[in-house]
């Protein structure tokens, strides 16, 4: 494929979705679809049959809206109405409407903040495309900026651009990605890899699985630009084997790609050959740690290894590998596309671009949601998540998963970004966010946390090991009301030494949940240990039985 | 070709190529730092992590068995910290498996006993976890008792690197991992074991044992691994 022929293919494509006067396109992200969605794609096409008008409505499969709690959604194109918490009964009255006022009861106000305020930059298709297929992607101008960055720039050109939009690792670090692309690059060797992290693991995120669902083509594009900027011939999509649609369609899109000639030998002509494939992870958390990760591709055991060697320099089979989160990627295009500057002009000054998060917990919006960096958390919560159900009271929201913490209501005006974050005791972390309301206990929160990393430990290094194991222990018995202040002291000491000593970050981060909640909800703590109360009411208080 | 590195540990003045690590180029001098998954001859891993040190300019701790040495480099053995940091993570290998010194084979010869005495750990502060593990005495030769396993994979490395049968491997996570033979079958079923013993030999504690051994009978001789490796070292 050379850019004129990809010019003329996207052409074609347009022509031919213009053709249709309207096109209604059905989510059929993983919780639309649970919801019914290809149903309610077969009713709509039975609807359309049956008033004969296939010839001038479209149906089609579409990506996530972000509103997930109100799905499954569909929309109508171009007059750009939404509907929500559809059923297949809906099709024909959606169907009828078309040409009238849209159906009152099931319209979504697209003016409402959730949509409003949020900065789209990963998600710009907004759900629009079939992830299935190529010739959509295309249509909407996708592959050429890879075939322009192949055929007008070199690689110094692309990780300059990088560079200069401070872009940062979204895998939860935010470690500079122009360095580590410029390291891989520099990298002795002839044979590179390039890898994409999709182990997406934090419980409530699920940020990266609708990205990898929704855009799978935008995912593998940033990719290709990535191996040509640091020469590689070679790369893998790693994703987690529960997330078995993001699978299908990532399998499907390297297919398509390849049967355009985006990938293989000698694309568009140049010397530059990629081959891609996908490998599955088999559901161990620490697989998201980039040396388990190289270790589970290469066939081992997904156990971590110390760190140096850098990946960067002796990864995949020893080789030079860049390993980067979805995200990440998914940034790629846009910036290369819109330009360095316009992206480094989103965001903080330290902190560039737009974050995607997955609201989850006591909010009344459910969903994803990107947001420009430096916007606060109370704008997060009550604008566009609609603030916190059944009139009860904001607790604390959880950012970072199990290597994340707990921030209380008085850092609700604090912008997100990752400096900030990390003052505060928490990460930005890959981009789940729980919010917690009053009925949350804070060393139920922890002990929840701890009992995830302590069946996630790998197993290889004590302090992780046996250390997490210890810690859940405690909380378990804090939990209980059997707990002395003792106890407390050694939990303090575990902390302590866990963070400093473990081979991962898994480990290092580990005891983050307790150090946080403990930093902002130590009284908790107390009122379980000596006073023998769960404050939330959520702790089943053992009472000790008198002896006779 | 390596350089040549001139660094402090210490304080004191040593020199190091820089392909060693922290912990060769310490031993060399005279300069102790513990160890337990680390032995010479078979690749370091950096599990235990007992030989953390701190290095000056860098806020992590590093593991001295897999730092390479560089120019300039002030490193630290020694420490309130380090000491703290080492007794509790032994303590935690005594309090995580079901180690009762004095009905074992190895009391007296074991490594983890010794590091123990060598770090004046006299009681141990962290509940036991108690864990319930098996006894696999079906080898006609030798017996592995997972109670007594620090999971160092100092065998699953002998086995793989040295004797090149790969008998030996890790399954499970957490506090749950244990070492196995082939597919967890039984080690006497194992059509990959050879029977060598070098696993037996290189075990730090006395949960891999030659049958008959009675308490504190069990001593081990590795000293062939330092010749194995001097060997290949020379064949390179």
């Amino acid at each position: 494929m050379n850019p004129e022929e990809l010019h003329s293919l996207a052409e074609e494509r347009r022509e031919a979705l213009d053709q249709f006067q309207h096109r209604v396109v059905v989510c059929t992200g993983t919780a639309c679809q649970a919801a019914q969605s290809q149903k309610i794609i077969e009713a709509l096409d039975g609807v359309v049959k049956e008033r004969g008008i296939n010839g001038r409505c479209a149906v089609s499969a579409g990506g996530c809206r972000g509103l997930c709690s109100a799905g499954p959604m569909v929309a109508v194109e171009p007059t750009d109405v939404l509907y929500q918490g559809v059923t297949p009964d809906d099709a024909a009255s959606i169907i009828d409407s078309l040409e009238s006022e849209p159906v009152k009861a099931l319209t979504c106000d697209t003016s409402a903040p959730f949509f409003t305020r949020q900065k789209r930059v990963v998600l710009e298709y907004e759900g629009r495309l079939n992830p299935e297929s190529i010739d959509d992607y295309i249509a909407a101008g996708g592959f050429s900026t890879f075939v322009r960055v192949l055929t007008e720039m070199t690689s110094s050109d692309v990780i300059e651009q990088i560079r200069q939009s401070g872009l940062g690792g979204r895998g939860g670090a935010g470690y500079s990605t122009a360095l580590k692309w410029s390291t891989v690059a520099k990298a002795l060797g002839t044979a590179k890899y390039v890898i994409c992290n999709g182990d997406e693991g934090d419980p409530g995120a699920f940020m990266d699985r609708s990205v990898m669902e929704d855009y799978p083509f935008k995912v593998l594009e940033g990719m290709m630009i990535a191996a040509f900027a640091v020469g590689a011939q070679e790369g893998f999509v790693y994703v987690r084997a529960e997330y078995p649609l993001a699978v299908k369609r990532l399998k499907q899109a390297i297919r398509q790609a390849e049967k355009y000639s985006l990938l293989g030998n000698n694309i568009c002509g140049t010397s530059f050959s990629l081959k891609l494939d996908v490998r599955l992870g088999a559901g161990a958390f620490v697989c998201g740690e980039e040396t388990a990760l190289i270790a589970s591709i290469e066939g081992k055991r997904g156990s971590p290894r110390p760190r140096p060697p850098y990946p960067a320099e002796s990864g995949l089979w020893g080789c030079p590998t860049l390993i980067n989160n979805v995200e990440t990627y998914a940034n790629v295009v846009p910036i290369l596309r819109e330009g360095a500057e316009w992206f480094a002009g989103i965001g903080t000054e330290r902190s560039k671009g737009t974050k995607v998060f997955a609201l989850s917990g006591a909010i009344v919006n459910t969903g994803l949601i990107e947001v420009p960096m430096g916007i606060t958390l109370r704008e997060i919560i009550y604008d566009i998540g609609g603030g916190i159900p059944d009139g009860k009271r904001f607790k604390a929201v959880q950012t970072g998963g199990p290597s994340g913490g707990c921030i209380p209501e008085q850092y609700l005006d604090m912008p997100v970004d990752y400096q900030s974050l990390a003052q505060v005791g928490s990460i930005m972390g890959s981009g789940g966010m729980i919010v917690m309301d009053e009925s949350s206990c804070m060393v139920d929160v922890a002990k929840f946390f701890m009992e995830f990393c302590m069946t996630e430990s790998c197993g290889k290094c004590i302090p992780c090991r046996v250390g997490t194991a210890q810690m859940y222990r405690l909380l378990d018995k804090i939990s209980q009301g059997r707990a002395r202040l003792q106890d407390l002291e050694v939990l303090e000491e575990l902390c302590d030494m866990v963070k400093h000593t473990s081979l991962c970050g898994l480990g290092q981060a580990a005891p983050n949940p307790i150090l946080s909640t403990l930093r902002y909800f130590r009284e908790e703590y107390l009122a379980h240990i000596v006073d023998h109360v769960c404050p939330a009411g959520v702790c089943k208080i053992a009472h000790e039985e008198i002896a006779l | 070709m390596s350089r040549v590195a001139t660094l402090k540990i210490n304080g004191q003045d040593v020199s190091g190529r820089e392909d060693e690590t922290i912990l060769e180029v310490a031993r060399e001098n005279g300069i102790p730092i513990p160890t337990l998954c680390q032995i010479e001859g078979l690749s370091n891993v950096g599990a235990c992590r007992l030989c953390l040190v701190e290095v000056t300019g860098i806020s992590k701790l590093l593991p001295a068995c897999t730092t390479r040495v560089a120019e300039g480099m002030e490193v630290r053995t020694e420490s309130d910290r380090l000491t703290h940091y080492r007794r509790m993570a032994v303590e935690m290998l005594f309090a995580e498996g079901n180690h009762i010194c004095s009905v074992c084979v190895s009391n007296g010869h074991c490594e983890l006993q010794g590091m123990a005495v060598a770090l004046g750990i006299d009681h141990i502060h962290l509940p036991y976890l108690a864990p319930r593990r098996g006894v696999d005495a079906s080898h006609e030769r030798f017996t592995f008792d997972a109670n007594r396993c620090i999971l160092c994979t100092r065998c699953v490395r002998v086995c793989d690197e040295i004797e090149g049968a790969h008998t030996w491997d890790v399954m499970g996570r957490g506090v749950g991992s244990v070492v196995i033979t082939d597919l967890n079958e039984r080690w006497g079923d194992s059509p990959t074991c050879t029977s060598c013993g070098k696993c037996v030999q290189t075990c730090p504690t006395g949960a891999l044992f030659i049958k008959g051994s009675a308490v504190g009978e069990m001593t081990k001789r590795n000293t062939f691994l330092t010749y194995i490796a001097q060997m290949r070292g020379n064949l390179k």
